[in-house]
C-alpha cells in the first residue's frame, strides 16, 4: 500500500454556533487506506466526515482531498464532491425514482454520460454489490440491507476515490448487517481508500489500517486495530472498549 | 388450554382455512354489522334514509319529472300552458347555450374557438394519458405552443416582424427610457437645491442611454433593413432561426454533440413556419375579436386554464425563494406571498382593472382580460407557493444530502430530487387550488368580464324566457358545468395519486 495522502485534514475546528464540536483535527488517510473512526454518541464522528465532503463547513483549518484545497470558504466544492462518494446511515436512496434510475442520475447529469453508458456501468456496480436482478424496483420495496448495497453502488457509480461510510449498519437488522459489511469488505479488498464511522469491531479488526478513536470533538487515539483493541492507551478509549464489547 | 399449559407445545395438526363466517360478509353481512349494529347506528340510518330521500326526490322531480323539454318562448313553461307544475325550462338553455359558451363571440368566427377546444384537447389528453409515448414534445406543445397559437386563433390579429425586430424593440425601449429618466434628471436639477447629484446622475444616465443606443445598433440597424425588404416577416424568421440554431449549436458542444440541439431548433422553428402560414399570420392573420366580446364557457376555460398553467411555476418560484438562504430573495418571497394572500381576490380583480390602467400611461393600455388573467395567475401563485412550500419541508434532509453529494448543483438536486417528490406529496393541495381556482373564475364578472355565469345571469334579463323557475334551471346547469369539471379533476388527481404511490412503502 502506498502512502501518498489522499484526504489530509490539518487543524481543522468547527463550531455550531458556540458549541466546539470539532477541535484540532488532524487526519492524514494515505491511498488505499481504510480507517474506522469510532466514538461515543455526539463526539462528532459524523461531523467529521460530513466536513471532507463540504456538507458541513467549518470555521477554521483546511482539508485537501487528492490535491483540491477545502477552505472554510468551500470554493472547489463541487470538484470535492466528484472525487468522494458517501454512504449514509438511513440510506437516502430517491424514492420516486428505480434503482437503476438512483444509479445513473448523477453520471448523466454531473458527468454528462449517455444514458446507455450509463445504464450499463450501473449494472456492473449492482452486480458487484450482488443485486442486478432488481434494478427495476422502487427503493421501497427493497430491504434495508438491499437498499444500504443499492446505496454503496449508487456511490460507486461516479468513480470516486474516496468513499466515507457514516455507520452504514446502524439502521439494520442484525441478519442484514452481514451482506452490507461483506460489500465493504469486497471494496476494501479492491483498494479503495475508506473512511467508516462505525461500531461494528469485528469489520474494524478485518479490514482497517487505523482505527481513530474520538471523544468530545478530538481526536484522542490512533492505533492499528491489534494495538487499538489489546491495548487502549487513554482512560477515554479503555472505558468505551469496555463498553462495547461487553 | 391444556396444550399450551403443557411446558413444552409441539403442533401436529396444521389448521385448515375456513371461510369467514356468512354473517358477517355480503350485503346481509354489510346491514347488519355496519348499518344496524347498535341504537345509534339504526337511528343514523334511519335519518340517512330520511335526507336522502328528501334531497334525491326533489331533485329528480324538478330536473326530470316536472321538466319542460320543449318550446320556443317563455310561454311553454308557465304552468298555464304546461297544465303541470313546472320544473327546469330546459328551452331556454338550448336556446342560450350559444350565449353561455361564447358569449358575444361573432358567429361567423366561432369556428375559431371550436377550434382551440379541439386543439386544446387534442393535446391535453393525450398528456393525461400516463401510457402514451412522447410526453416530452406533448407537454411542450400543450404548454408552449397552444398558448401562442391559441391567442392567434381567439383573438386574431398577425405580425410585423419575429426575433430580430422584437429583440430590437425591447432593447430600444430599455434605451430610451433608460435616456429619458437621465434628460428627466438633468432637467429637474435645474429647479433644485442639490443640483449637482441628480445633473451628474441624469448626465451618467444619458451616457449610458447612448452606450446603449451604439450597442445595440447592429441589431437595430438589421430590423430596419429586414423591415425595408419585400416580405419582412420572413426575412426576419430566417435571419432569427439561423443566429438561434448556430448559438444551440455551438452551446449544444459544436460538431462533437451539438447536431441533437441543431436539428430539434431546425424542426422548431420548421414548426413555428407551418404555424405562421396556416394562420396567415404574415399577412395580417385573422379578423381581431375583441376580449369584450369574448363570453360565457370560453372566458371562464382561458381564465381557469391561464391561471392552472401560469400558478404552477409562481408558486414553485415563490416556494423556493422563501426557503431561500438568500436573504434578499427570502424577504422578497415572503412579502409578495404574504401581500397576495392577504387581500381578496375581488380587492386584486378591482385593482386589476380599474385602478392600474391610472397608473400606466394612456397608450400602454392593457387588456382587460389579461389584467385579470395577470391577477388571477399572481394571487393563485401565492397560494400555491404555501401549499407547495409544504411539500418541500416533508422531503427528507437526507434526500438533498445526498444529491449533492453525488455531485449535483442545487439546481439539479432541487428540479431532480427535491421538487418531484415535493409535488407529489401535495397533489391533493395543489389540486384543491386548482378547483378553488377553477370556481373563483366567476369572480371576474364583477369587473365586466362575461363568464360562464356571468353570461347566465345576463341571459335572465331577457324577457322572452323570464319565468318562474327560469333562473332555477340556469343556476342548476352551470352548477352541473362547473360540477363536471371540478369532479373530473378531483377524480384524476387521485389517479395520478394511486399511480406514482403505487411503488412507494415508508
Ligand atoms: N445542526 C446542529 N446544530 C447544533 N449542534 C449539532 C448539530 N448537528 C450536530 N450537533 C451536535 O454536534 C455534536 C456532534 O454530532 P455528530 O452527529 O457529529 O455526533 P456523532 O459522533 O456522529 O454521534 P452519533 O454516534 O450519535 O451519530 C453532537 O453533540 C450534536 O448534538
Ligand atoms: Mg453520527
Amino acid at each position: 500500500m502506498s502512502t501518498t495522502p489522499i484526504v489530509n485534514i490539518s487543524t481543522l475546528n468547527k463550531w455550531y454556533g458556540d458549541f466546539h464540536v470539532l477541535r484540532d483535527i488532524n487526519l492524514e488517510v494515505g491511498k488505499g487506506e481504510r480507517i474506522v473512526i469510532c466514538g461515543p454518541s455526539g463526539s462528532g464522528k459524523s461531523t467529521l466526515i460530513r466536513c471532507i465532503n463540504a456538507l458541513e463547513e467549518f470555521q477554521e483549518g483546511e482539508i485537501v482531498v487528492d490535491g483540491i484545497e477545502l477552505g472554510p470558504n468551500l470554493r472547489r466544492v463541487d470538484e470535492v464532491r466528484r472525487e468522494v462518494g458517501m454512504v449514509f446511515q438511513s440510506f437516502n436512496l430517491f424514492p420516486h425514482l428505480t434503482v437503476l434510475d438512483n444509479c445513473t442520475l448523477a453520471p448523466i447529469w454531473v458527468r454528462n454520460i449517455p444514458k446507455k453508458d450509463a445504464e450499463a456501468a450501473a449494472m456492473k456496480f449492482l452486480e458487484r454489490v450482488k443485486i442486478p436482478h432488481q434494478a427495476n424496483k422502487f427503493p421501497g420495496q427493497m430491504s434495508g440491507g438491499q437498499q444500504q448495497r443499492v446505496a454503496i453502488a449508487r456511490a460507486l457509480t461516479m468513480n470516486p476515490k474516496v468513499m466515507l461510510f457514516d455507520e452504514p449498519t446502524s439502521a439494520l437488522d442484525p441478519e442484514m448487517v452481514k451482506e452490507v459489511l461483506d460489500t465493504m469488505v469486497d471494496l476494501a479488498r479492491e483498494g479503495m481508500t475508506m473512511l467508516v464511522v462505525t461500531h461494528e469491531m469485528g469489520f474494524a479488526r478485518e479490514v482497517a489500517n487505523r482505527v481513530v478513536f474520538m471523544d468530545a470533538g478530538q481526536i484522542i487515539e490512533s492505533n492499528t486495530p491489534q494495538e487499538f483493541f489489546a491495548n487502549p492507551q487513554h482512560a477515554r478509549s479503555k472505558l468505551f472498549l469496555s463498553q462495547i464489547l461487553r | 388450554m391444556t396444550d399450551l399449559s403443557a411446558p413444552s407445545f409441539v403442533r401436529q395438526d396444521l389448521v385448515a382455512e375456513r371461510a369467514a363466517p356468512a354473517k358477517t360478509t355480503g350485503f346481509i353481512g354489510f346491514v347488519r354489522t355496519r348499518l344496524l349494529n347498535s341504537p345509534g347506528n339504526i337511528l343514523l340510518t334511519i335519518l340517512g334514509l330520511l335526507l336522502a330521500w328528501y334531497i334525491v326526490v326533489p331533485t329528480i322531480k324538478f330536473l326530470l319529472v316536472d321538466a319542460v323539454w320543449a318550446g320556443k318562448d317563455r310561454t311553454a313553461c308557465l304552468a298555464e300552458k304546461a297544465g303541470h307544475e313546472v320544473g327546469a325550462c330546459w328551452p331556454y338553455i338550448a336556446a342560450k347555450l350559444t350565449q353561455l359558451i361564447y358569449g358575444f363571440y361573432p358567429e361567423a368566427q366561432r369556428w375559431r374557438v371550436n377550434l382551440t377546444y379541439g386543439l386544446g384537447a387534442a393535446l391535453l389528453l393525450p398528456l393525461l394519458m400516463p401510457r402514451l409515448p412522447a410526453k416530452g414534445i406533448n407537454s411542450g406543445l400543450f404548454f408552449f405552443a397552444f398558448p401562442v397559437v391559441a391567442f392567434f386563433l381567439l383573438h386574431g390579429g398577425g405580425i410585423a416582424g419575429f426575433g430580430v425586430s422584437w429583440t430590437a424593440g425591447v432593447l430600444q425601449l430599455f434605451e430610451q427610457s433608460v435616456g429619458g429618466a437621465g434628460d428627466l434628471l438633468v432637467n429637474l436639477s435645474k429647479s433644485s437645491a442639490i443640483a449637482p447629484l441628480p445633473w451628474a446622475l441624469g448626465k451618467v444616465l444619458v451616457l449610458v442611454g447612448f452606450l446603449i443606443h451604439w450597442l445595440i445598433f447592429p441589431l437595430t440597424w438589421l430590423r430596419d433593413q429586414l423591415q425595408l425588404s419585400s416580405l419582412p416577416v420572413w426575412g426576419d424568421f430566417l435571419v432569427t432561426a439561423v443566429i438561434v440554431s448556430a448559438v444551440l449549436f455551438v452551446l449544444g458542444g459544436g460538431m462533437r454533440t451539438g447536431r441533437r440541439a441543431l436539428v430539434g431548433s431546425l424542426l422548431t422553428f420548421a414548426g413555428i413556419a407551418v404555424g405562421i402560414k396556416l394562420m396567415g399570420l404574415d399577412r395580417g392573420g385573422f379578423p381581431i375579436v375583441d376580449t369584450r366580446l369574448w363570453g360565457g364557457l370560453l372566458v371562464t376555460l382561458v381564465i381557469a386554464i391561464t391561471g392552472i398553467v401560469a400558478s404552477m411555476p409562481i408558486g414553485i418560484a415563490l416556494a423556493l425563494g422563501r426557503r431561500s438562504s438568500i436573504p434578499l430573495i427570502r424577504i422578497f418571497s415572503i412579502a409578495f406571498i404574504e401581500f397576495w394572500r392577504g387581500v381578496p381576490l375581488i380587492t386584486v380583480l378591482f385593482f386589476a382593472t380599474y385602478m392600474l390602467p391610472l397608473f400606466v400611461p394612456g397608450n400602454f393600455a392593457v387588456d382587460g382580460l389579461l389584467r385579470a388573467l395577470i391577477g388571477v395567475a399572481i394571487f393563485t401563485g401565492a397560494y400555491m407557493a404555501e401549499v407547495i412550500r409544504g411539500g418541500l419541508a416533508a422531503v427528507a434532509r437526507g434526500q438533498a444530502e445526498a444529491a449533492s453529494a453525488l455531485g449535483l448543483s442545487w439546481w439539479k438536486t432541487t428540479s431532480l430530487i427535491v421538487l418531484p417528490q415535493a409535488l407529489r406529496y401535495v397533489i391533493p393541495g395543489i389540486v384543491n387550488s386548482f378547483i378553488s381556482l377553477f370556481k373563483d373564475t366567476s369572480l371576474v364578472s364583477i369587473v365586466a368580464l362575461f363568464d360562464l355565469l356571468g353570461s347566465l345571469r345576463a341571459s335572465f334579463s331577457d324577457p322572452n324566457w323570464s319565468t318562474p323557475t327560469t333562473a332555477f334551471t340556469g343556476f342548476a346547469f352551470a352548477g352541473m358545468i362547473y360540477f363536471v369539471f371540478c369532479f373530473g379533476m378531483s377524480r384524476y388527481s387521485l389517479f395520478v395519486e394511486h399511480r406514482l404511490n403505487a411503488h412507494r412503502r415508508h
